[in-house]
Parts: C-alpha cells; sequence; structure tokens
C-alpha cells in the first residue's frame, strides 16, 4: 500500500460507456498508461473530483485484466452526479487498494459458486465472476442469478450475453430476471429472492450475494428455507467512508471498520456485529 | 531527579524556547486556559485544565492533507507538508498525556498516519502533576495516576519549586540541554506532593466510578438496552463533547477551492452529527439515539475490544463541565453500569 494512504495518485479515465439510464463504467489507468494498482476481488477504490469530494467504490474489473481498472458507477449523489459527467481523458484521484476482498484464493477454491446480484450490487461481484472465469479449473459450477428492475437497467448486459452466456463457457449458468413483464423480454420476470427460492439449488454451494439491503434481507431468508447456513454465505457492504484505512470513525459497526475489516463479510460474522446498517 | 525554582521557571522557558517552540497552558481570558506558544512574560495558568485537550498538537482540529493543481482535464497532486520542527509542551496533564496514548493506537497502527506520526516524533511532552484534582475528575477510573502523570519529562509542583524527573530519552534530552539552570535533588523530594494527591484522589466525588462493567465483549450486553432512549433525550448534538474531549479522532476529509487550486483538508467531526453517517442512498443512524450510543460504546465497549482492554476515555471530565445538557460519559456508566454491580 502507498506509505501516503492520503495522498491519492492520479488516474487517466480512458473510456466512459453508458451502461444503462443511470449506470456508466469507467476505465481507469495511470498517467504513464499502466494500471495503478494491484487489486483482489471486492475490494474498493476511493476515487475523487478534486474540488468535489471523495467516495468509495469497489474495483469491478478483474485483477486478471492487466491493463486498467474498470468502476460501475450509478448516479446517486453529489460526486456520481459529477463522475457522469465526465469524459474520456478527464483526470481523477484514486488511491487504494482498501478491503479485505473475496477469499477467491481460499475458500472459494474448489466450491460450486452462487453468486446473486441486484442492480449496481452486481459492480463488486463481476470482479469474483470474470476472476473465476479467468482460473476456471480452481472452481466449480458457476451459477449466477442476477435482476434489475427494467431490461435496460441490466448492467453489463452486452458482457453477460456474449461472455458469461457464451456456448463456449464451462459450466456457467446465468439467470436473468426483471422486477416487470417488458416488450422484448422473454426471460425471467419477478424479484431476486423468489427467483433464488425458485431454482431451488443445492445447499452445497458458496453463496456470494450483492444488491439493496432489501433484496439482501429476502435473499437470506429464502436461502436459509432452502437449507443454506450464514457460515456459506458472503456479502458486501457499503457505509460513508472518509479515510479507508480504518481511522476517521465513519464505517464503524460495533468493533468493525467496513473499510479495512470488511467490506466482505460473512454472513454469520455480519450477524454478530449491532444491526446498524 | 532536578528542580528549579518556581521563580526561575521563566528562564527555564526562554532556555527551551530558544531551541524550539514551546508550548504551555495559559490564561487567555477569565476562567479559560488554552496552550500557547510561549513568549517572553507569558505565565503559566494555575488553573487544572485547558479548555481545549492537548490533542491538538498532534491531530489538529483542521489540516491541510493535499493540494490539486487543475487545469482542464489534468490534475497535479501537491503534498503541501513543510518540514515539521521540534517543540516541547510543558504541563500536559496525566489525562491528556494517556490521550495521546490511545491516538497512537489509532493513528500510528497500519497504515500509519504520517502526518500524525511526524509530529508525534518532533514533540517533547512535559506532564505536570495535579496538585489539586478537581471535582469532575474521574482519570483513576481508567487507571490513570495523575501523581505520576508520564509524557517524557514529569513535573510536580511542590513549595516553590518545580520538580523535574525524565522518563523517556527524549526527556533526558531535553533536561540536559537545560543542566545549568536545573540542581540536582534527592529521588524522593515528590514524595509527600504525591501522597497529597493520592489524598485527594480518595476524596473525589467520582472516585468509586469504576469501569468494570464495560468493555470489550459487552456489545450485546449494552447495543439494545432501553436506557439509551432516556440518556439520549436531551442531546442536542451539538458535538461539543467531541471537540473537547482528548481521545475523540474521528475526522472528515474536505475540498476547498482556494481559487488559485483546491486544498484538501481534514478537520474534527463528530458522531454525534447527523450527517455523519449519511450517504445518498439514506442514512444507518437515523436519530439521536444511534449517534449518541455509538460515541458512547465506542469508547467504553469497541475501543477496548480492539486495543487490548484500554478504554477510550482519560477521566478528563471537559465533557461533564462543557456539555450543555449535563450529559456525559460518568452519567452514561453509571447508568447503564448499574445492574451490573
Amino acid at each position: 500500500m502507498n506509505a501516503e494512504t492520503l495522498i491519492p495518485k492520479v488516474g487517466v479515465v480512458t473510456e466512459v460507456r453508458i451502461d444503462t439510464p443511470d449506470i456508466k463504467n469507467f476505465r481507469v489507468v495511470g498517467t504513464d498508461g499502466k494500471k495503478l494498482f494491484v487489486h483482489k476481488p471486492g475490494q474498493c477504490a476511493m476515487i475523487s473530483l478534486p474540488g468535489i469530494g471523495e467516495g468509495m467504490f469497489s474495483i469491478t474489473s478483474s485483477p486478471t485484466n492487466t491493463e486498467y481498472m474498470e468502476f460501475e458507477i450509478k448516479k446517486c449523489g453529489c460526486l456520481t452526479s459529477w463522475l457522469h459527467k465526465i469524459e474520456a481523458g478527464q483526470e481523477i484521484t484514486v488511491r487504494g487498494p482498501y478491503g479485505n476482498g473475496f477469499p477467491v484464493d481460499d475458500a472459494f477454491v474448489g466450491r460450486d459458486l452462487l453468486i446473486i446480484a441486484g442492480g449496481v450490487g452486481l459492480a463488486p461481484v463481476r470482479s469474483v465472476i470474470n476472476y473465476c472465469r479467468h482460473f476456471r479449473d480452481r472452481y466449480g459450477k458457476i451459477d449466477i442469478v442476477y435482476g434489475s428492475r427494467t431490461k435496460e437497467d441490466l448492467a453489463f448486459y452486452e458482457e453477460i450475453l456474449h461472455e458469461w452466456m457464451s456456448p463456449e463457457e464451462k459450466d456457467v449458468h446465468v439467470h436473468l430476471t426483471i422486477d416487470r413483464e417488458e416488450e422484448g423480454w422473454n426471460g425471467h420476470v419477478g424479484f431476486v429472492p423468489n427467483y433464488v427460492k425458485e431454482l431451488a439449488f443445492d445447499t452445497d454451494k458458496t453463496v456470494i450475494m450483492c444488491g439493496p439491503p432489501i433484496m439482501i434481507k429476502f435473499t437470506l431468508a429464502g436461502l436459509k428455507e432452502l437449507g443454506f447456513d450464514e457460515k456459506q454465505i458472503y456479502t458486501t457492504m457499503e457505509l460513508r467512508m472518509k479515510c479507508g484505512v480504518g481511522k476517521c470513525g465513519r464505517c464503524n459497526i460495533g468493533s468493525k471498520y467496513v473499510c479495512k475489516d470488511g467490506p466482505v463479510f460473512r454472513m454469520d460474522e455480519l450477524s454478530e456485529l449491532p444491526d446498524e446498517y | 531527579m532536578v528542580r528549579i525554582s518556581l521563580d526561575s521557571v521563566n528562564a527555564l522557558f526562554a532556555a527551551i524556547a530558544e531551541r524550539e517552540a514551546l508550548y504551555i497552558p495559559t490564561d487567555t481570558a477569565p476562567g479559560i486556559a488554552q496552550f500557547k506558544k510561549w513568549q517572553s512574560g507569558m505565565e503559566m495558568t494555575e488553573r487544572l485544565k485547558t479548555s481545549r485537550s492537548a490533542k491538538d498538537f498532534f491531530f489538529p482540529q483542521t489540516e491541510n492533507l493535499v493540494d490539486f493543481k487543475v487545469s482542464g482535464k489534468k490534475i497535479d497532486i501537491i503534498d503541501p507538508r513543510e518540514e515539521t520542527e521540534d517543540f516541547v509542551i510543558f504541563g500536559v496533564r496525566a489525562c491528556d498525556a494517556k490521550s495521546f496514548e490511545i491516538l497512537d493506537r489509532v493513528f500510528l497502527s497500519e497504515p500509519v498516519d504520517t502526518y500524525y506520526q511526524n509530529r508525534r516524533a518532533h514533540g517533547t511532552i512535559v506532564t505536570l502533576a495535579c496538585s489539586r484534582p478537581s471535582e469532575s475528575c474521574f482519570c483513576q477510573t481508567f487507571g490513570i495516576d495523575p501523581a505520576a502523570p508520564g509524557g517524557d519529562v514529569s513535573a510536580w509542583k511542590r513549595e516553590g519549586f518545580l520538580y523535574l524527573e525524565p522518563i523517556t530519552e527524549k526527556g533526558r534530552t531535553l533536561l540536559s540541554g537545560l543542566s545549568a539552570l536545573l540542581e540536582e535533588c534527592p529521588e524522593d523530594a515528590v514524595e509527600a506532593e504525591k501522597e497529597s494527591i493520592r489524598g485527594i484522589l480518595k476524596k473525589l466525588p467520582l472516585a468509586s466510578l469504576t469501569p468494570d462493567a464495560f468493555g470489550g465483549g459487552k456489545t450485546e450486553k449494552y447495543f439494545d438496552s432501553e436506557k439509551w432512549k432516556s440518556l439520549s433525550e436531551a442531546c442536542l448534538g451539538c458535538g461539543t463533547c467531541t471537540f473537547v474531549c482528548p481521545t475523540c479522532q474521528c475526522y472528515d476529509i474536505r475540498d476547498f477551492d482556494t481559487g488559485h487550486g483546491v486544498r484538501r483538508f481534514r478537520c474534527w467531526d463528530s458522531c454525534m452529527y447527523s450527517d455523519f453517517t449519511k450517504m445518498a442512498s439514506g442514512n444507518p443512524r437515523l436519530t439521536q439515539k444511534e449517534r449518541f450510543r455509538q460515541r458512547f460504546m465506542h469508547k467504553l465497549v469497541y475501543y477496548p475490544e480492539n486495543n487490548d482492554g484500554i478504554f477510550g476515555c482519560v477521566g478528563c471530565g471537559r465533557c461533564v463541565e462543557k456539555c450543555p445538557i449535563s450529559m456525559n460519559i460518568v452519567k452514561v456508566m453509571k447508568t447503564l453500569g448499574e445492574d451490573e454491580t
């Protein structure tokens, strides 16, 4: 890690892609054209536009992408609205990586993976998906359940269709769903928690879950009904952060700091924390 | 141990100030003492404590972290720091001295906060024993002994003399440079003073307050207590307690457009404020009850859980004196802990 952890590096946004009506994808490299730093799936970085503010975002690209990092950002507040206005060539500041990341090289190895995401919640787990696809032999069957409000709100739709759902993929199964019926959609319709229950997965899988709190709550209940244990389920959290290194006090829950002890928690660890997230 | 007549303390201050910046607690307004940079003629206060704690020296209320030069789409990053100079803080009380250890565990743990570390490395702390601890004091609750105040050099005032004992290498270096002004004295010269202080401590109104009901592992026990509601009911969320607190270290990072560029600074923040945890998607601490609970749970449970049982309070009593609605950690400890003992 950078010895001067609060002093960021300059990153260059090389490409901005409109992914959904309110989500954009940003490719970032250093001023030398190379990747700024190495990260683990699930880790985050502090991004800022000087004068506007700094915010914590998950790094959505896989570490196996050696050329650039990607951030998948939904427009929902002050900083993200400004970020949505920038064009390729714009410099931003980046510091990180922060947090623990998913245990892709230990607890996940050899396991069947069930990845469940809603909306922009796909961003942090996409890094896991592409990491596991890259090192395909290390993992068992991969199931991905992903849902959003409408078809056009599905993030990474092109990548899902042409890469994850490609006939060449080995034992990767994508289950898409949208909240309501719409023209041109032949896939599943319904909320993610219900879809997960309908799909009635074997309970020997490791679950990786990210999405809005309401989705997490009901999906967790559904998984428990199916017979899953909290120890099999991982999620990643979002709280307000300023420093990213467990000192500014903002993301403190109980004796944990989400920025350094998380953002990835196993459900049984999360259950032990006070209900304040 | 060495000593100097209190009449000659100004000469001692002058000798220190010749070499490095010297800060002493001095009266700045009627009834108010603060640490100020010593200048000839400035006298040390007779008051027990400064209104603000001594944390400013290492963790100032605001500090510049980084500057940005923005031109078009380009950003240049500038580290604005200049060489930190050596300085001495004279007359730090035992509670404030202990608070530095508590802050160290936050700022000097990996990854080290180099802003804090630089100041800490350049500062020499001369503590002063509390001849007359006050009614609001409860440092002894947390195992702090104001008769042996610690720091790099410990000092005692007794019968016209200031006694000084070096504790650390830094302290020995400071005193060895001042030896022309100091006279050797027996090691037990301040024993009577220590005894007198410890005698007063026993009679203080908060002498029996113990933290035994608290510590790591007590989250479940207290988090959902019904008592938080009544305890926090009158809290104004003004944050005064956090600003006068020597151990509160939460901070904010913000940008400021100087007209010539952007200055990113950090400043003290307070978990008592409504926007502390507020995000675009909502706020996990919606009412003052949750914010109030966070402050005390952090000091009494979360901090000790992460720091070998050390509490995040030094019993300086500033919050006891300054809270506009007279709520404080003592009341919280008594109210929550009363079922325990």
